[in-house]
């Protein structure tokens, strides 16, 4: 990483910053967390590469939170190793760490300024007087409220005290910032501004960013990588593009949403150049086709095709006929959602009553002539759809 | 029937009003009143002249007694803050169960049980000559002969007070704490604060309210004592409130209302001192 790099600004000021900094990775050795018997996180390992953004996506409980804690010392490990660098930090308080919390709800000290709340840090590590003013100085011009340093946290808008707390954590040099849901209280025009923030400041500081979120949309535009979780375990860790493509659980399909899943049980199994071609039984639909490693012939498992890569087309019984490149079953329009560029189609399985989706262009719907109530038939390559062991 | 809704929320404020009024405006005003009437030492006028406050001011026993109050309030409140802010800290951040918080808080109500009189003659007993604190002193060889200052002293009248008064300054600090976001610790120690710098600069500061109104309690509690001056103290040490009790035990009314009035003004002053110092406004 570049030491002492000149980083401009975030946003209209011009802060000219010397940040010294260098980013960490981060490492997780057959991590646990247990709160009496119940395991909030078990055995997790994880390599998170200095410089990189990571999300921990999850739903709530699924122990993101707990490991976001347990990185920055505000929780102890039951067993295993948390590595920061080549440091191990099991037994350091937060501060030694090198890592800044920016928290849910900010955490801003009610009772203090801007100005005293993102100098908290360095007052408490007894820096000179004279650091701390240029630092804060410089920290608040980056985030751009110099001229509310005087305010107390009350006084300023979610979006502001977002920043604050961001200068706040940023203002002691982290090697890793870790961010717990920092947007969830932002409302969404405010949210999609900061999230774009968010990545440009991890950019510009080079360090490395862990953050928790429940959000796949955010998940998906900050992360380089996004670590999937769900009950104390890691269902995937992959780039957005690959967690998007292929899933790799059927608990990951699910969270993402906008996915038709179908279980069945594996009956055929053919190696191919890329990728087995797998044939489930899915009961009431019958043969379904899919790409994928891992089957074993007589398991329960399921694949998942997006609703972006389904086809529909009208009914007609010679078509409904499975081939191994296309598969096709027959269901009911059951409504039809317009969401702008985006048109969500919901529509029902005809046998098995499942509920499906198909998302077309909108455009792209108005010309189809489609009808609500309309029976027709659902089609996808075997090709796009993802088989899942899990 | 409009008429009726227009006075609805008059008739409704009405009996507060007169209690208001029976109860706290008039006498005060009688009492203001009375303050400045002639006193011969045999019998009482009406008039209006300055004397009875020009009395005050200008006799040292006078002067003596006030500031043995002020001495009192002063020490109590220091106390009571010494003790209260380190129990209501420990309920707060400590004890984490919500059960435990109200078995021990209530346990803090204990002086409460029984009657403030019933409780000071208890102390008599404990901290007598013969008592069971001077016996087990000697016993231990701390002391060889009983140490007189423990009762009918104002140690012992220091000692009742903050035994009475201690909860009305923990119940207010621990509210205050209770209100202090758990996370502003984390974040604190996310700052690299140490358990001292995190009293300082989060808990102390965000405790202040709550400390503002139990220095009220105390203050206005302890300024108006004379029960508790009057026994523990053995009729040694005085008060304001004493003092008043004694003049109206003589028929000095006058005198006994001029000193009221002076202890009401010193008393309010305090209060409006803390309020200026302190906002409060969030803990209501």
């Amino acid at each position: 990483m570049n030491i002492g790099t000149k980083i401009n600004s975030v946003g209209k000021t011009n802060a000219v910053c010397d940040l010294g900094l260098t980013a960490q990775g981060v490492s997780l050795r057959s991590v646990s967390k247990k709160y009496g018997s119940f395991v909030a996180v078990e055995n997790l390992n994880l390599d998170i590469p200095a410089g990189d953004y990571c999300c921990l996506l999850g739903p709530s409980g699924c122990g993101k939170t707990t490991t976001l804690r347990m990185i920055a010392g505000h929780e102890d490990v039951t067993s295993g190793d948390v590595l920061i660098g080549d440091r191990h930090v099991n037994n350091l308080p937060p501060a030694k760490r090198d890592t800044a919390m920016m928290f849910q709800n900010y955490a801003l000290f009610p009772h203090k300024t801007v100005w005293q709340n993102v100098d908290f840090g360095l007052k408490m590590r007894k820096i000179p007087q004279s650091d701390r003013r240029t630092r804060v100085g410089e920290m608040l011009e980056l985030i751009g409220l110099s001229h509310l340093a005087e305010r107390k946290p009350v006084q300023l808008s979610g979006g502001q005290q977002q920043r604050v707390a961001l200068a706040r954590a940023l203002v002691t040099r982290p090697k890793v910032l870790l961010l717990d849901e920092p947007l969830s209280a932002l409302d969404e025009t405010l949210r999609l501004r900061m999230r774009g923030e968010l990545r440009k400041i991890q950019k510009q500081f080079g360090m490395t960013f862990i953050q928790v979120t429940h959000g796949v949309d955010e998940a998906f535009a900050l992360s380089d990588q996004i670590v999937v979780m769900n009950h104390g375990h890691i269902e995937q860790v992959a780039t957005p593009a690959e967690v998007f493509r292929t899933p790799a659980s059927q608990f990951v399909a699910k969270f993402m949403g906008d996915q038709n899943i179908f279980t069945g049980k594996v009956i055929n199994c053919i190696a191919d150049t890329n990728s087995d071609l797998i044939e489930l039984d899915v009961k009431g639909i019958g043969s379904l086709f899919c790409r994928g490693y891992g089957a074993v012939i007589g398991n329960e498992a399921a694949c998942s095709i997006r609703a972006d890569l389904v086809e529909l087309e009208p009914y007609s019984a010679a078509t409904s006929i499975p081939s191994t490149k296309q598969n096709h079953i027959s269901v009911r329009i059951t409504a039809v959602e317009l969401t702008g560029y985006v048109t969500r189609v919901s529509l029902m399985a005809e046998k098995t009553g499942q509920e499906l989706l198909y998302k077309v262009r909108t455009d792209d719907w108005h010309n189809s002539s489609l009808q609500e109530g309309q029976l027709i038939i659902l089609r996808w390559s075997a090709d796009d759809c993802i088989f899942l062991a899990h | 029937m409009k008429n009726w809704k227009n006075i609805q929320p008059y008739l409704l404020v009405a009996p507060q009003t007169l209690v208001f009024f029976l109860f706290l405006v008039i006498p005060i005003a009688a009492i203001l009143m009375v303050s400045f009437w002639e006193f011969t030492g045999y019998s009482m006028s009406p008039a209006f002249t300055w004397d009875n406050y020009a009395a005050i001011f200008s006799s040292p026993v006078y002067l003596a007694t006030y500031i043995n109050t002020f001495k009192f309030v002063a020490i109590v409140w220091l106390i009571t803050l010494a003790i209260a802010y380190p129990i209501a800290y420990f309920l707060a951040f400590h004890v984490t169960s919500l059960r435990w918080q109200i078995v021990l808080f209530l346990i803090c109500t204990i002086p409460f049980l029984t009657s403030n009189i019933i409780r000071m003659i208890s102390w008599i007993p404990f901290l007598g000559r013969e008592g069971v604190l001077n016996q087990t002193l000697m016993a231990l060889g701390v002391t060889n002969q009983p140490i007189e200052m423990f009762l009918f002293s104002d140690f012992a009248v220091v000692l009742a007070m903050v035994h009475l008064y201690s909860l009305f300054m923990i119940a207010p600090i621990f509210n205050s704490m209770m209100r202090i976001d758990r996370a502003l610790v984390a974040a604190a120690e996310d700052a690299g604060a140490s358990g001292w710098q995190i009293q300082k600069e989060i808990i102390l500061p965000l405790a202040v309210p709550g400390i503002a109104i139990g220095s009220i309690f105390i203050v206005t509690l302890v300024m108006g004592e004379f029960a508790t001056v009057r026994l523990m103290s053995g009729g040694q040490s005085s008060s304001v409130g004493y003092l008043i009790r004694t003049q109206i035990g003589s028929l000095q009314y006058p005198m006994a209302a001029a000193n009221a009035v002076i202890l009401l003004l010193v008393t309010l002053l305090l209060v409006f001192g803390i309020l200026r110092a302190v906002d409060i406004r969030k803990e209501l």
